[in-house]
């Protein structure tokens, strides 16, 4: 699967937010998607999900994807927005279920090959024990994992999510990195939005740093967490220590 | 839920409008001269209970059927448009507009015309008022729009009909107006079941059409356009599908209450809460408790017959705030 995003450029309430990123990945391959607020990060992953107009090419395997048919496109690509939640206490295997609703025949009752995949997405998600629960009554770790598990049921080669890791604590945090690291590694493509940068570095293969609707910097965590960037795009001062799954990165004062 | 259960669900509320569409044809003032003088050797006595079977009753019973099952399948789709547990068919404004347009034709004296000319007014008023709603919200319209939209409609349309009301000329006309206001089957003939019916069934069909794309808004608006659904679509098939329906069931019977509002939420927690698996369901409960209601209202054997319109109101709306209580109860 190949991704290609070239000269973006868009617009939100007449303020532009996007000034031309441009940018190529390849699956399978976990993308970290950082950058300080304001910075165009939400916008871009909206835009890639054809959810948003926009001005430029973004292209999957050489198709348009506004060319792309709706449901054909939906089957390629999933999203999960920031802090989505269900209007209706459904139970969290009904929820999980909505993700195969792009591969549903009309007027066909869902296939076992659907069902197959829902079974699978709850597995890989952990949610499979609370699969009955009314999804409005699970705490806020266990619902972001039963809102993933509907993103990972649709079974897209490319999986954008923003922020999934959110008002979670330390342990569903690395839950749900885990979660996208195992579906990266069976060979599709994640772009996530983080802002936790240590966390990001860690679970990631690359980083795009976006500042201002621009790319400030793009490729391996530690090239791209550095202290010049962590100074000039987030303006803090940052201790950076360690590699590979022990990277982390600990802001200590502002720039003034 | 299982799908066994599912379908149990939908052949038992099959099942009771069945026995209530059957009581409503043969239960009423002389049910039994009914059912003896169709069972007569005499030949002009059988012919005449024929006649008051197809041209009375049947009428009455084939509306209730289907204005109940228009009513609860298009509050379920609402619902579900607009993920808010109290929207109910009237919100979209094409039930006040088509009780606008029936309403100027009884003003205008044009009611004695002909029995159709009522159901035409109100056809006509429930298309103006969609086209106006579609005016005012714009092509993609947000769902805060088309509310808002569809109650300034409703003030407005019942704004002109009390004016109607005020400035009508005869005490008659008044008088005919506000009973047909109140909603009622009675008098209702074939010509006018077989005039509203494909309206009914067309708004249907569209309404239908967006079961899975109700699903799909359980998630908000962004996971729904994720998923493959055109949100202009969906929202145009259930708008214009619920105004079609809607404005033909009122055009028809007079504006009915409640029922489309109570009658999901009773049938949602049975389906484990999911906006398309609540439509058919809805749609058979809804037909089933307005038979019920109208065989209700013919209990009383002397007297005149209070209007089903009041009736479904007054048992829906203290039945709503049980809910309400209830759901309060229950919530932490």
């Amino acid at each position: 699967m190949e991704l290609r995003v070239e000269n973006l450029r868009a617009s939100l309430g007449g303020a532009r937010v996007l000034r031309g990123p441009s940018f190529d990945a390849r699956g399978p391959s976990f993308i970290g998607l950082v950058g300080p607020n304001g910075a165009g990060k939400t916008t871009l992953i909206r835009a890639v999900a054809n959810l948003i107009p926009f001005e430029g090419d973004i292209s999957l395997d050489g198709m348009d994807i506004g060319a792309i048919e709706p449901r054909a496109r939906a089957r390629k690509i999933a999203y999960l927005a920031q802090g989505a939640e269900s209007h209706w206490p459904l139970s969290v295997e009904r929820v999980v279920a909505l993700g195969r609703l792009p591969h549903l025949e009309p007027f066909r009752a869902p296939a076992p090959s659907d069902e197959v995949a829902i079974e699978r997405a709850m597995e890989l998600a952990d949610v499979t024990r609370f699969r009955d629960r009314d999804v409005l009554t699970l705490s806020g770790g266990e619902r972001a994992r039963a809102l993933l598990a509907r993103a990972l049921a649709v079974e897209a080669e490319l999986l954008l999510v923003d922020e999934p890791v959110a008002s979670l604590d330390p342990y569903h945090q690395l839950g749900v990195m885990e979660v996208l690291r195992a579906y990266v590694d069976q060979g599709r493509m994640v772009i996530a939005v983080l802002h936790d940068l240590s966390l990001a570095a860690r679970y990631c293969d690359r980083l795009i740093l976006l500042d201002e609707g621009r790319i400030r910097a793009d490729g391996a965590p530690a090239e791209v967490l550095t202290a010049e960037t962590l100074r000039s795009v987030y303006r803090v001062e940052a201790l950076i220590s360690g590699e590979g799954r022990s990277f982390h990165v600990l802001p200590v004062k502002r720039v003034e | 839920m299982r799908n066994r259960d599912y379908l149990l669900i939908n052949l038992g509320l099959a099942l009771l409008a069945a026995v209530f569409f059957i009581a409503s044809i043969y239960v009423g003032r002389g049910g039994e001269l009914l059912v003896r003088k169709l069972h007569a050797i005499d030949e002009t006595d059988r012919s005449l209970a024929w006649l008051i079977l197809k041209e009375v009753r049947l009428p009455r019973a084939l509306l209730g059927l289907l204005v109940g099952a228009t009513l609860g399948l298009t509050g379920a789709a609402l619902q579900g448009l607009l993920r808010n547990p109290l929207a109910e068919p009237g919100l979209i404004g094409a039930s006040s507009g088509a009780a606008l347009g029936a309403v100027l034709v009884f003003y205008f004296g044009l009611a004695a015309g002909s029995a159709m000319f009522v159901p035409l007014g109100g056809v006509a008023g429930a298309l103006i008022s969609l086209g106006i709603l579609y005016m005012l919200s714009g092509r993609n319209p947000s769902i805060v729009t088309l509310i808002l939209a569809g109650v300034a409609i409703s003030a407005f349309t019942s704004a002109l009909t009390s004016l109607a009301l005020s400035l009508a000329a005869s005490p008659y006309a008044v008088y005919e107006i506000i009973f047909w206001l109140l909603g009622s089957f009675t008098d209702r003939s074939m010509d006018q079941v077989r005039f509203a019916t494909p309206f009914m069934v067309l708004g249907a069909l569209l309404v239908a059409s967006t079961a899975r794309g109700l699903d799909a808004l359980t998630l908000g608006e962004d996971t729904a356009a994720s998923l493959g659904f055109k949100q202009e679509s969906i929202k145009a098939r259930a708008v214009i599908g619920t105004g079609l329906a809607v404005g033909a069931a009122v055009s028809v019977t007079g504006v009915i209450g409640f029922v489309g509002l109570v009658v999901p939420h009773l049938v949602r927690p049975l389906v484990g809460h999911q906006p398309a698996k609540l439509l058919l369901p809805s749609a058979l409960g809804g037909a089933a408790m307005l038979l019920a209601a109208d065989l209700l209202v013919r209990l009383p054997m002397n007297g005149p017959e209070p209007k089903l319109g009041v009736v479904t109101s007054l048992i829906g709306a203290p039945f709503f705030l049980w809910l309400i209580l209830r759901t309060r109860r229950e919530a932490p």
